[in-house]
């Protein structure tokens, strides 16, 4: 019982912490909100997919606040519903590539010889191919519906610059005196890593992981709207691709359809650029004293 | 003796050597996507006859007739011996032909497209960064003011909508509901009938079409260059040689461009080697949007239709395009910091 006091009474404190910077606090509140009625929406709502040739394009009503796309569906259900794909390829994509950067840079770092020059190379190959042509090619490689699949694309291709950042980073850390005082215990290496140099860069890989989740967005609404990768699913990505398509830019009252995702998404990354402020102070509390 | 030792110290040379890993890179990068785009499922061969089945309803070996006279390329034969034949032309400066637009070289089809995305990115750059540079000094002098909160609100914003979205919005903003311009008329980026010459009516034609493209990476790409100025400025405003500037009684105007403009601007030059690379990568969606005839909008189409030698050529150009770039910066820090210079000695 007493842990999951500590537990309430550590998070409160976190909350309290994150709320004193302003435009942090905005930003954690709007990212939360949206990923707690994209988790919850699909519970409650079910969507009519079903084409309605009376409602096409109507313009936002009592009925339909958002008004109606090319076959007569509602836009704001399909928003709400539209989130859980993308926040899950973000999320996914953001969790790997800082996975595999933060892990191969520390273990280059710490272990070196020819495993630090390896790493070394393939991060800066990585950096070398230029990001995005190489996305659509990997693209053609995903089988249909494999949002997974994105993920990891989207993952490979943008871990370089985080591995290069973390391997110098590691190199300067490893240096100090209490990772020698631990490695003079005869410590594993593991040990060093996992307890005396990563929570010392956790405030970096924290934001380092959400600004990943933007560029994941990015990376993926991109291939959607290009059509080079097959997923039918509905999502913001989908809703922008198609409202492309369709021709939704030319009318006043289509327009909402593609107006829709665009702030939809704007929002959503917005929150998460500033959250990353109040995470910054949160972890690194020489912020917060310098205020 | 004496020439091995000069050959010893030529190699040993720091221009020499990152000279030789940017080209060493280059071809490490080519030889890695050459053999990925091949890799791809689908072929160009399959998705032609598909589409000449679908568009004229021809059944499949009568558009497999047609494509066998068409396509030049043996996709049969072993995909190594291809790669040698490849690098072997490439090293001829030959980057072969198209598969799909039959018997054009896709030299030709690079000269066509590239010039358009080169001049929107280095347009689009240079205006940026200048304009990123004043801003984000002038944020860092005013800064916890009205003017530093505005701008800084601005960049945050633009840099939480995807730059390809901006251009949605520009089109359905300005061009359909406001109807600033004609949504038709800017697409391509020539209007039609229009020849290339050196007039005063082709420059403005040209312009008047890349200027979409151009304000949307500008206001996309601003904000980044703004908020890095001014955390340079106000690094740079601590150190001894500015109090030392002011001590001496140096004009504000002198302290700022010659001891605190100059010092805060060099970290920049990195980045924007880097953003360069960048830049041409992420016009594919942008002149997608626009439909602006760039090489973006070239690399978009010839991977639907699998044309491998289009899509490798372009891979080539900006790789080469970031490689030299950053080569370039970083023979330019050297040059402008003397620290970095003694330092690989």
């Amino acid at each position: 019982m007493s842990y999951i006091r500590d537990l309430g009474s550590g998070l409160l404190g976190s909350l309290r912490i994150m709320s004193r910077n302003k435009v942090g606090f905005a930003g954690l509140i709007i990212t939360m909100t949206i990923l707690l009625v994209s988790l919850l929406a699909p519970q409650f709502i079910d969507l009519k997919m079903t084409a309605d040739i009376e409602k096409i394009y109507q313009g936002p009503s009592a009925e339909h606040w958002l008004g109606t796309d090319y076959q007569g569906r509602d836009i704001f259900k399909q928003l709400l519903l539209g989130g859980t794909e993308v926040i899950y390829v973000a999320f996914l994509a953001g969790l790997l590539g800082t996975v595999i950067g933060v892990g191969l840079g520390s273990l280059a770092a710490v272990l070196g010889g020819w495993v630090d020059t390896i790493a070394t190379a393939a991060a800066e190959l990585v950096i070398t191919i230029p990001q995005y042509p190489l996305l659509l090619v990997l693209a053609g490689f995903i089988r249909l519906n494999s949002p997974a699949g994105l993920a990891v694309i989207i993952a490979a291709v943008g871990w370089g610059g985080l591995m290069l950042t973390i391997r110098s980073q590691v190199l300067s850390l490893k240096e100090r005196d209490y990772v020698q005082a631990a490695r003079a215990l005869g410590l594993p290496v593991w040990h060093l890593l996992l307890k005396e140099i990563i929570p010392n860069m956790m405030s970096y890989i924290l934001t380092s992981l959400v600004m990943r989740m933007t560029n994941a967005i990015y990376g993926m609404v991109g291939l959607i709207f290009l059509g080079v990768v097959p997923i039918a699913q509905n999502n913001w990505g989908v809703m922008y691709s198609l409202a492309n398509r369709q021709g939704a830019i030319f009318g006043v009252n289509s327009a909402w359809y593609i107006l829709a995702p665009i702030f939809t998404i704007a929002l959503f990354q917005f929150g998460l650029i500033n959250m990353n402020r109040s995470l910054e102070e949160l972890f690194n509390p020489r912020l917060r004293r310098g205020e | 003796m004496a020439t091995s030792a000069m050959l010893r110290k030529f190699f040993k040379n720091y221009y020499f050597r990152r000279t030789l890993k940017a080209v060493a890179s280059i071809f490490v990068v080519t030889t890695l996507t050459f053999f990925l785009i091949r890799l791809m499922p689908g072929n160009p061969l399959d998705i032609y006859v598909n589409s000449q089945m679908q568009s004229l309803g021809v059944s499949r070996e009568e558009a497999e007739a047609m494509a066998s006279s068409i396509f030049q390329v043996d996709l049969k034969r072993p995909v190594l011996l291809q790669y040698t034949d490849y690098v072997t032309g490439l090293l001829h400066g030959d980057f072969g032909l198209s598969i799909v637009s039959a018997r054009t070289p896709v030299s030709a089809l690079i000269l066509r497209f590239l010039p358009w995305t080169m001049f929107v990115v280095s347009v689009s750059l240079i205006l940026s960064f200048t304009l990123g540079i004043l801003i984000g000094t002038l944020m860092a002098y005013k800064r916890n003011t009205w003017v530093d909160y505005v701008f800084t609100t601005f960049s945050s914003i633009m840099t939480a909508i995807p730059d390809f979205m901006v251009a949605t919005l520009i089109i359905v903003y300005f061009g359909v509901q406001w109807k600033v311009f004609s949504v038709t008329g800017v697409r391509g980026s020539l209007s039609p009938g229009m020849v290339a010459g050196f007039n005063a009516k082709f420059f403005i034609d040209a312009f008047y079409h890349a200027a979409l493209p151009i304000i949307t990476l500008v206001v996309c790409n601003v904000g980044n260059w703004m908020l890095q100025m001014r955390g340079s400025t106000m690094a740079t405003l601590g150190e001894d040689y500015v109090m030392v500037a002011k001590a001496r009684g140096l004009s504000e105007a002198r302290i700022t461009t010659g001891y605190v403009g100059r010092n805060a601007i060099l970290p920049l030059f990195t980045t924007l080697a880097l953003s360069i690379g960048g830049m041409f990568g992420g016009s594919v969606l942008i002149e997608t949007v626009f439909t602006y005839n760039g090489i973006g909008m070239k690399l978009a189409s010839s991977l639907g239709a699998r044309d491998y030698p289009v899509m490798q050529a372009i891979f080539i150009i900006i790789t080469t395009a970031t490689v030299s770039a950053n080569l370039f910066a970083d023979f330019l820090y050297g040059w402008l910091d003397p620290r970095i210079r003694t330092e690989g000695r």
